[in-house]
């Protein structure tokens, strides 16, 4: 191949490589900018906003008298900049926080993903820590002082079931659009009011939009949407008696609701132990929240509302008027105790060996005569019973708005053949009639059974937020004076000398009640005689349900101690120590306004 | 030596020069933008540099137009020594920047001798071209390879300067081809660079720094480092597509001043460009690129003599290698060497070389009738 000598023509043939050239990049320009610009604008906006979730501060929860129960406390904490902190300031700064500079640097450079992303340090500072830090600021580039809000349980463990707690939001919760406007780090309501009130507590959080450099640097806010404060609440309870209720279950395991009986407002609700939400609501350690669940009395549960035992003979109050109603009996029918009764090749005992002798309605259930009630069950049968102990919202949800509630179980003919596949026996109507047996129920439904019996038979939903309209689920329909007969009996169990709930005797108010001691199977015939030898968790559970004051109830509740022996003994004097707080404090209150007045 | 007069007036490229003036303007506006964040603390700000940095240009072009370019030539034996000293200079005491030594001080002024090197390489390189007989043999060849590409490579690749020994190694071998080699000389090229490619490539690969391995391996496998050199070129496709067709506007660019971009006011200026005037601006700066190039060639063939041609091409494919590579390297299909584009990009020495290169390119042409004197 002869080279040309001619360098023009090569200049030219270069001239044509250069429009080549040329060529190529403009179809890149095009590629990029017209065929593929909406794609790249997209992801450089992207680049270039950030939003900046800013929560709402969140709504108060007081008690029904006005008193807050928490508070938004904010705090403040040291953070650190990686990018622009110096690492040679680690061994002053741990000097400062009190954290060991290992600790430090192990912090700074776990965050690897961009260098200014803050980094929390130490939270909770003192004041000293704060004006220190604020006096050398210049001496440490990149440490920030950042301003959290934690929520504070002002009264710790007391009412904390109600109440509830914080959390972190929950991988399952994260899924759930109703969280999705909320930051991935934020806390919600986990528990109690907290949770089921979140919605209204939590407000609408804002939402700041900020220009960013490619370090993440905020270099301008675009936009600025301020957050709505959650709205307050005004619980139905009240702390000093929740308090007292709290002290009165000091080492006892075990529950209390206390209703008005005219709205169904949640006056108290104990149970017993109880946990401290302020370890969860600003991030419970793992081990703390083990020591939590590991405990074996379950602090965790709500016994209020999700423990189910045998009402014993508070469920006689069933048995009395299903029977009164049904025209089994009326107030001068009268059964003989003997101390058992026999029925077949078994024996029903009396808890009283000796017998009560003749009994009429009125010292049955003063002295809880427990072969007055079989007698009277079995003329009823147990379908009879079910029909009365469901009008008055027992073996169903209460429908209180705090998650986990039970329906505890009253038994019938259909309900055993379905479940048991076996026949109904006469000897479970026996026991049945006497709250024992398959029967179980909640303490909230023996608060509201209490409600409708002072109330003139009005069972209304139990609702913790004050000042709502009552909601009744349903009004029994009962012979004139039914009602009154009970009532009436029930002051004799406190008032009377032989009844059974003379414990609960007060000398400020009347109090009325029923006591109850539901059997743990199987333990009776092998320690018989002093309960006290009995071993705690062989004894009995206790139950007394009371109102007060007599005339005309104010308030109405229901005790159940967890292996508590006689409900005589153990629940009455709580019964009564509350309701005597409650009267108290009223009285109190009644004064000063007149004062005021 | 010196002498403007009303002939040269005449003579002189204006089209050239305009052209270049509306490079370096656009330039300018574009440097102001993408360095206008408020967060940026400098002393005084890049585009004001610039600007001075400009008016030197035009002073030193004015000095390059106005002598015959023939004492290039005659010149160019002593203006070579010294460049080789300056680079060694810059081996022994130089300043840092980026992981490589590039920059002398002279006073308050740092410069990088390796700008004006190359000017003088071209020079040196078209004298010698210009006096062997054509097409060249592989003797001459060998020779003049090894005396004047060889040793300066081995010198700039030691700062390391990467680009710039490229770019003599390619000027050097464009000229020879557009020259005309022998047919044994071309041949032997041919097999000699295939046989060297891959141990030359082993070599380099060798003295590279690790900023250059990664650009390489990022040009190669840009998912391997999102965040590092893979991700500058992701950056800069971003700003060059989302500028689309007309634009975000001037001043309304994003993806340089809030630091997505890097080296935004130098070696990917153009993508700041790009994102703020679209297709369309982009398609106008090209353009003025486009009329640079072609007018350079032109003045190569017009040149009266073989010198004034070579020379002419040589300075012309040192624009066009630094346009092509620079504005391929922003759109992601050349891999990142970090080598700026010539008249636009922010940088004081390279825009007084540059002004300097362009001032004897119009010279070149001012000069073209053999009987001008």
């Amino acid at each position: 191949m002869q080279i040309e000598k001619d360098g023009p023509d090569r200049i030219v043939v270069v001239g044509y490589i250069i429009v080549i050239g040329f060529i190529i990049l403009l179809l890149r320009l095009w590629q990029l900018q017209i065929l593929q610009g909406d794609e790249f604008r997209r992801i450089s906006e992207s680049n270039r906003l950030r939003v900046i979730n800013v929560q709402a501060p969140r709504g108060i929860i007081f008690d029904r008298n006005g008193i807050p129960l928490v508070k938004n406390t904010p705090y403040f904490i040291a953070s650190v900049i990686p990018g622009e902190f110096d690492g040679s300031n680690v061994e002053a700064l741990s000097k400062i926080l009190d954290i060991p500079s290992e600790e430090i640097s192990g912090k700074i450079s776990i965050k690897k993903q961009s260098p200014f992303t803050t980094v929390r340090i130490k939270k909770r500072l003192s004041f000293r820590e704060v004006s220190v830090i604020e006096a050398r600021r210049t001496d440490f580039p990149g440490l920030i002082i950042e301003i959290a809000v934690s929520r504070d349980y002002i009264y710790g463990k007391t009412g904390a079931h109600a109440i509830g707690y914080l959390g972190k939001l929950t991988p399952g919760q994260l899924e759930n659009p109703e969280y999705k406007d909320l930051p991935r780090h934020a806390f919600i309501g986990q528990w109690g009011v907290e949770k089921y009130f979140d919605k209204t507590l939590r407000g609408i959080s804002g939402q700041k939009i900020f220009e960013v450099d490619a370090l993440g640097r905020e270099i301008r806010l675009i936009q600025e949407k301020p957050p709505v404060k959650g709205d307050d609440i005004t619980l139905s309870l009240d702390i000093e008696l929740q308090k007292e209720g709290e002290k009165s279950f000091e080492g006892l395991t075990g529950a209390l609701v206390a209703l008005q009986p005219e709205t169904g407002e949640i006056l108290g609700l104990v149970s017993s132990p109880s946990f401290d939400p302020n370890k969860f609501a600003n991030g419970i350690s793992y081990a703390d929240w083990t020591a939590i669940t590991r405990q074996k009395n379950m602090p965790m549960l709500n016994r209020a509302l999700q423990s189910q035992y045998p009402p014993g003979s508070t469920f006689k109050i069933i048995t009395a008027i299903a029977a009164l109603e049904e025209g089994i009996i009326d107030t001068t029918t009268k059964k003989y105790c003997n101390g058992r009764m026999n029925y077949g090749k078994w024996n029903y005992n009396c808890w009283k060996k000796k017998g009560h002798g003749s009994v009429n309605l009125h010292r049955a259930l003063v002295e809880s005569c427990d072969v007055y009630f079989y007698e009277v069950g079995r003329q009823l049968g147990i379908d009879k019973i079910y029909e009365y102990a469901l009008k008055f919202g027992l073996g169903r949800e209460t429908g209180i708005l705090l998650g986990g509630e039970r329906k505890g179980l009253i038994p019938n003919t259909r309900w055993k053949m379905a479940t048991k596949n076996a026949p109904w026996f006469l000897g479970e109507t026996i026991i049945s009639s006497i709250g024992q047996g398959y029967v179980s129920t909640t303490p909230i439904q023996m608060a509201v059974m209490m409600s409708a019996i002072t109330n003139g038979g009005t069972i209304y939903r139990p609702v913790i937020i004050k000042g709502m309209k009552p909601v009744p689920l349903g009004k029994i329909d009962l012979k004139p004076g039914t009602l009154e007969i009970i009532r009436d009996s029930l002051l004799g169990v406190v008032e009377e000398p032989d009844g059974t709930g003379q414990a609960a005797k007060s000398a400020i108010t009347t109090i009325g009640g029923k006591t109850g001691t539901a059997q743990v199977v199987g333990a009776r015939q092998q320690y018989s005689g002093n309960s006290k030898k009995i071993p705690e968790k062989y004894r009995d559970h206790a139950w007394f349900i009371a109102f007060a004051p007599g005339e005309k109830a104010e308030i109405a509740l229901s005790v159940f101690v967890e292996h508590g022996g006689h409900g005589g003994s153990t629940a009455a004097p709580i019964a009564k120590r509350v309701i005597e707080a409650y009267m108290l404090r009223k009285a109190k209150q009644e004064e000063s306004t007149d004062v005021q007045n | 030596m010196f002498r403007i007069d009303r002939t040269l007036i005449r003579n002189f490229d204006w089209l050239i020069f305009f052209t270049v003036i509306a490079i370096s303007l656009i330039g300018i506006l574009t440097i102001f933008s993408a360095t206008r964040q408020p967060m940026e603390s400098t002393q005084s700000p890049f585009y004001i540099k610039q600007i001075i940095w400009l008016l030197l240009g035009v002073l030193g072009l004015i000095v390059f137009v106005s002598f015959d370019y023939i004492w290039l030539s005659r010149i160019s034996v002593p203006m070579y020594i010294a460049g080789l000293i300056f680079l060694l200079i810059v081996l022994i005491s130089g300043k840092t920047g980026m992981g490589a030594q590039r920059w002398i001080g002279v006073g308050p002024i740092s410069f990088q001798p390796s700008e004006f090197f190359k000017l003088i390489f071209i020079i040196m390189i078209s004298r010698h071209f210009s006096s062997v007989q054509e097409p060249i043999g592989i003797m001459s060849l060998l020779r003049i390879f090894f005396v004047f590409v060889f040793l300066p490579f081995m010198l700039l690749v030691k700062q390391p300067d990467l680009g710039t020994g490229l770019v003599i190694i390619i000027i050097f071998i464009a000229l020879s081809l557009t020259r005309g080699l022998q047919k044994k000389a071309l041949i032997l090229t041919v097999i000699i660079g295939f046989v060297s490619m891959p141990f030359l490539g082993n070599l380099m690969w060798e003295r590279l720094e690790d900023y250059q391995k990664s650009r390489l391996i990022a040009f190669v496998e840009p998912g391997v480092d999102p965040s590092g050199i893979g991700y500058h070129i992701k950056q800069s496709k971003v700003a060059i597509g989302s500028g689309e067709f007309s634009g975000k506007g001037f001043l309304k660019g994003t993806q340089g001043p809030f630091r997505f971009l890097p080296e935004k006011h130098t070696d990917f200026i153009f993508a700041v460009f790009a994102e703020e005037w679209g297709f369309i601006g982009s398609l106008f700066l090209l353009s003025l690129y486009f009329l640079l190039i072609m007018r350079g060639l032109d003045t190569a063939r017009k040149a009266k003599d073989d010198f004034g041609k070579i020379l002419a091409l040589g300075i012309t494919f040192m624009f066009s290698i630094y346009f092509f590579v620079n504005v391929g390297m922003t759109l992601g299909i050349m891999p990142v060497v970090g080598i700026p584009l010539p008249f636009f990009s922010y940088g004081g020495t390279a825009l007084l070389s540059n002004y300097i290169s362009l001032g004897v390119l119009i010279n070149i042409r001012t000069r073209r009738f053999a009987l001008f004197y």
